[in-house]
């Protein structure tokens, strides 16, 4: 179920790092973990972000949680598609669920980021 | 598979959960089920077609003998001598300050036999309170532990019971009232009652049979699995009260609009101090509200009008029939009209909300 292409944090967030591009969005485990995803706030685009900052809110029908920057840099895409359809990031996480594009600056946070087989990993360990 | 915490209870259908793939949560002492497929999914299961509820972890007390009715007159919020054998009603048992001890529903099941359906986590409170205040040839006492309640609500509903039982109850049973009926030999109370706004009944029966009677109701096509996730949707929606979030022994049925289930031409505990709020009136009431958009304010939101904080969320979620945040909230008497713009904020976001009259959810 995880992909092998991708970066994982361990607040469940997945990263695809493209040179100096990042695609982030949420795990598979994080969507069934949260339930049914009912909203949520997308950062505004241009916004500067750092590594832990809260970029992103995800309401399911039960709870609030948010979304850390795992790297820092700049927003420059959001997926305005979940304002309407959050419920996407349920059906496609790692895909049509991206929330947020990013160009990144500098390597800060990258030395946090998992591979596939440390994530797996790490959801077992920490059920 | 769920971690195995000793110190909650399971009801005698959690086999039948795990199985069915739910996702046990802990929910006041128990071990129960959020959720089979989703929330959302469970939520219009119900409204749209028929939904099957785990509820044995709710208390069940009798209370029986010959002064019972009198001694529940006095103990009981709603009027007890004109409830009819085989009918039920709503009610609060009230502390001395008209504070809400529990919400329940009270059966009579005989001439002097009555069967209170309480919350689970005030089962033990009630039957003490209850104990203190009845006459000495009244006996009360705890039957939840052999008692199993399922829940069958939703348009379908009577349509299953008349293929699993044979149990035509269209001409007959109305809303509020019960009878005795017969599930493959198991002798079953069906109550036509319930907690979500639909039409349905609930099962009371001995706990051992839970198991058959769960698979039996589970055999109609139509009839799906619903956890607790979308029971909290599906009431919110409606308006009804949580005992625990939007009622307590700090507030009256007066205070949480509830007042139509308050008989004021009988003597009851906790009559005075409403008589009290009546004259002088209450300064907060419980209101429904609806949010701008999906987002929805929590339980803990602070209320704002013109910057002022004039009360408190108590139930807050996503309503998947509004496509909306909802909730309630207790707020300043005065300001608690419907249609009233509000603000709704945890100190970090503020939502954009009105206030609404019950049910949230106008079909």
């Amino acid at each position: 179920m995880v992909p092998e292409d991708l970066k994982y944090t361990k607040e469940h967030e997945w990263v695809k790092v493209e040179g100096t591009k990042a695609t982030i969005g949420i795990t598979d485990h994080a969507q069934s973990e949260l339930g049914d995803i009912t909203f949520i706030e997308l950062p505004e685009i241009g916004s500067e972000i750092n590594v832990s900052d809260s970029i992103a809110t995800v309401e399911s029908v039960k709870a609030a949680s948010d979304i850390y920057a795992p790297l820092a840099g700049k927003v420059t895409e959001v997926n305005e598609a979940l304002e309407s359809s959050p419920e996407v990031v349920n059906q496609s996480p790692y895909d049509e669920g991206w929330i947020l594009k990013v160009e990144v600056s500098g390597d800060s946070g990258k030395e946090n980021l998992m591979d596939q087989a440390a994530y797996e990993t790490y959801i077992k360990e920490n059920k | 598979m769920p971690e195995r915490d000793l110190n909650l209870k399971r009801t005698p259908l959690y086999e039948e959960h795990l199985k069915l793939g739910a996702k046990i949560v802990p929910f006041s002492g128990w071990s129960m089920p959020l959720q089979y497929t989703g929330i959302i999914d469970e939520h219009f299961q119900t409204r749209e077609k028929v939904g099957l509820f785990d509820i044995c972890h709710m208390g069940e007390l009798v209370v029986e003998g010959r002064a019972a009715e009198n001694d529940l007159e006095k103990l009981l919020s709603c009027s007890i001598k004109d409830i009819a054998q085989g009918k039920c009603r709503y009610g609060f048992l009230l502390n001395g300050s008209g504070g809400i001890i529990d919400d329940l529903i009270v059966f009579r099941t005989g001439e002097e036999t009555f069967m209170l359906v309480v919350n689970s986590a005030t089962t033990q409170k009630d039957l003490d309170w209850i104990l203190q205040n009845i006459s000495s040839e009244t006996k009360a006492r705890d039957i939840s532990e052999e008692t199993a309640k399922i829940d069958l609500q939703g348009p379908g509903s009577s349509s299953v019971i008349k293929q699993v039982t044979g149990y035509d109850e269209e001409t007959k049973l109305k809303r509020f009232s019960f009878d005795e009926i017969s599930l493959e030999g198991i002798k079953i109370l069906l109550s036509r009652t319930g907690y979500t706004g639909e039409a349905g009944y609930e099962l009371f029966f001995d706990a051992p049979m839970a198991p058959r009677v769960w698979q039996a109701l589970l055999s109609c096509e139509e009839a799906k699995p619903i956890g607790l996730g979308a029971r909290d949707t599906l009431r919110m929606e409606m308006g009804y009260s949580l005992y625990g979030n939007d009622i307590d022994e700090t507030r009256s049925p007066l205070e949480a609009s509830l007042s139509a289930f308050v008989c004021m031409e009988k003597d009851f505990i906790g009559k005075t101090a409403l008589i009290k709020q009546l004259e002088e009136g209450v300064e907060q009431v419980l209101k429904g509200f609806i949010c701008e958009g999906r987002r929805s304010a929590r339980k803990g939101f602070s209320v704002i009008i013109k910057g002022q904080t004039i009360g408190k969320v108590t139930s807050g979620g996503f309503s998947p029939s509004m496509q909306k945040g909802i909730g309630l909230c207790y707020l300043d008497a005065e300001s608690s009209n419907a249609g009233t713009e509000i603000l709704l904020t945890d100190g970090k976001i503020e939502i954009k909300a009105v206030i609404s009259d019950m049910p949230i959810y106008k079909r």
